[in-house]
């Protein structure tokens, strides 16, 4: 009889003890996925996540529009990091048309890119505050994520969805008085957020519900491919700002955090020493940017002309290592567009972590691995 | 991975503004001594010295080396990569379809974080499966051997492009969809004979 079935559809036997529960894709704890746990008592035997339900085919979609159309559909699958889903792709780009982008460009990116990697965090750090029941720390990076906002629509004009980014630099410069404004904000902003220790990171409470729960250790956050926060809370320092520094990284000064512990209080304190050091970042780009010049360069035909070439460039986001594989046949669509998403990278450490853990943690576990659901389904 | 495999080594030279715009014919022969990269060259070498013809070298350039080989192969080859040069965890794993050549392509981005000195480095690892016009996912003649045994990291890639290729990977302990609707009918979607409505 099971060889009637296509692969992978062969019916299980379940033990009598286990109960088979659905978690999602509608229960806010998992976001938009369905995490479907089999459970004896307390305790869970066994997870499957089971993502798609955000799947919007984005990779399918940049093969039938072009290079500078693809720009505003590709940010979507993370709008709170947009910038830092567009960076390889336009990475990629430059690289097929071999062009080099103006000096302030860069730096304008980087600027950017940390930016949105801040606003990211402050996004998640609210939802992993409010699923732990601290309303507190929903409340708090909700509202003071607004100032980094802010200074994203001075420079792009749209809140979240920036579509900033584009093959050959920025589209547009800065505002005028931007650094002042700029380097003013993110010294509030960083003031503010070292109260977050106090009031979360401190807190017993946090501290019991998380430390200790959801072990990943070194050897199994290499194994599974983990990247991001989930990989340096295991103590592993591998940062691509760092070991392979695109645009103007390589002239700043950049300290990654990393903890060895691998529980979910690691993995949750790194994104926010990571917002620490976006805020350093960002002045110390200020301070080293050029204070005029071009910001974008005209892009012209491919030199290579017609035939097959292939990229592939990686940044690090808000959630780790993100890279994109362009394939192009030399028209105007890319002919294949991969998309290697951190998420969906992360996403084979969750039936690892949770296997023995109560059902409780689940909540902790889960949104402690740093996951975007819209992301992971593209 | 350009589709004509007869090329076995180029690499980007390292200033390509001032190198184009010479005239096409006379430039020719001044521009073939390209720099290789070294540690990649390196890379590359230490590959073909172990596995002679089976594989060839599609491309090397900056952080990146290229390595075509045929499915029969790509598991002793992945096996040597992670054993002998240290490679730990894959990237990334991209289908592609040539309908042209009747084959679909698996492109394995594999890096390490174990040596220090590979950090930047990815080996591209790209192998072909034979691709039907009809296609029954997981019954017909397009297979290629799981890597899952070696890198654990592609388990999940793996079922994605089982899903919107239809490339079965044969060993391959858990082979179900992932992100489409598990009703799903209709080709492969990211074929390319699959088309969006509209366009």
């Amino acid at each position: 009889m099971t060889a009637e079935l296509p692969p992978g559809l062969a019916i299980q036997k379940v033990d009598e003890r286990i109960m088979t529960l659905n978690v999602g894709p509608q229960h806010p704890g998992s976001g938009h996925m369905r995490i479907i746990v089999q459970i004896d008592g307390d305790y869970i035997v066994a997870c499957d996540p089971d993502p798609g339900y955000v799947h919007r085919g984005e990779e399918k979609m940049a093969e039938y529009r072009n290079y500078i159309t693809n720009i505003p559909h590709l940010e979507r699958p993370v709008i709170h990091d947009s910038c830092n889903v567009l960076y390889p792709y336009v990475l990629g780009v430059e690289e097929l048309l071999g062009i080099e982008v103006p000096e302030r460009a860069k730096y304008v990116r980087v600027i950017c890119s940390e930016l949105n990697r801040c606003i990211y965090i402050m996004y998640w750090l609210a939802i992993y505050g409010i699923f732990l029941g601290h309303s507190t720390m929903f409340m708090w990076p909700a509202g003071d994520r607004e100032l980094l906002i802010d200074l994203m629509e001075k420079i792009s004009g749209a809140r979240v969805t920036h579509a900033h980014f584009v093959p050959g630099g920025v589209r547009n410069d800065l505002p005028p008085n931007f650094e002042e404004v700029c380097l003013r904000q993110v010294n509030y902003f960083e003031k503010r957020i070292k109260e977050y220790a106090a009031v979360f990171y401190d807190n017993p409470i946090l501290i019991s519900r998380t430390e200790n729960t959801g072990v990943l250790s070194r050897e199994d956050a290499i194994r599974l491919g983990t990247t991001g926060s989930v990989l340096r809370a295991s103590g592993v320092d591998y940062d691509l700002r760092i070991k392979e520094p695109y645009d103007v990284y390589e002239e700043l000064d950049v300290h990654s955090p990393v903890m060895k512990e691998g529980d979910s209080y690691a993995r949750s304190k790194i994104p926010w020493l990571d917002m620490l050091e976006s805020c350093n970042i960002i002045k110390q780009a200020l301070q080293k940017m050029p204070k005029s010049g071009s910001v974008r360069v005209k892009l012209k035909p491919n030199p290579k002309g017609k035939g097959f070439d292939s990229v592939y460039k990686r940044v690090e986001s808000g959630r780790g290592s993100l890279g994109c594989h362009i394939v192009s046949d030399g028209k105007v669509e890319p002919y294949r567009l991969k998309l290697s998403v951190p998420s969906f990278r992360n996403l084979i450490a969750l039936p690892y972590l949770l296997k023995g853990e109560k059902l409780g943690n689940m909540p902790s576990v889960y949104w402690s691995l740093n996951y975007w659901p819209v992301e992971a389904d593209r | 991975m350009s589709s004509d495999t007869k090329v076995t080594t180029e690499a980007k030279p390292a200033a390509k503004p001032a190198a184009k715009p010479a005239a096409k014919p006379a430039a020719k022969p001044a521009e073939k001594p390209v720099e290789l990269p070294e540690f990649e060259k390196n890379i590359s070498d230490k590959i073909v010295e172990k596995f002679g013809d089976k594989i060839v070298v599609s491309f090397v350039k900056e952080n990146r080396v290229g390595i075509n080989v045929d499915k029969e192969n790509v598991h002793d080859v992945a096996r040597f990569i992670r054993d002998e040069l240290n490679y730990d965890h894959v990237e990334s794993v991209s289908g592609v379809d040539y309908p042209q050549d009747k084959e679909i392509e698996v492109v394995y981005h594999i890096g390490s974080y174990s040596d220090s000195s590979l950090a930047k480095q990815l080996l591209v690892l790209a192998t072909r499966a034979q691709r039907e016009e009809n296609p029954i996912p997981g019954k017909d003649a397009t297979k290629l051997p799981t890597l899952r045994d070696i890198f654990y990291s592609v388990e999940f890639h793996e079922r994605e492009v089982f899903e919107m290729f239809g490339v079965y990977f044969t060993g391959h302990p858990d082979n179900r969809r992932l992100l489409l609707p598990e009703d799903w009918a209709d080709l492969p979607p990211l074929r390319k004979d699959f088309a969006i409505k509209g366009r």
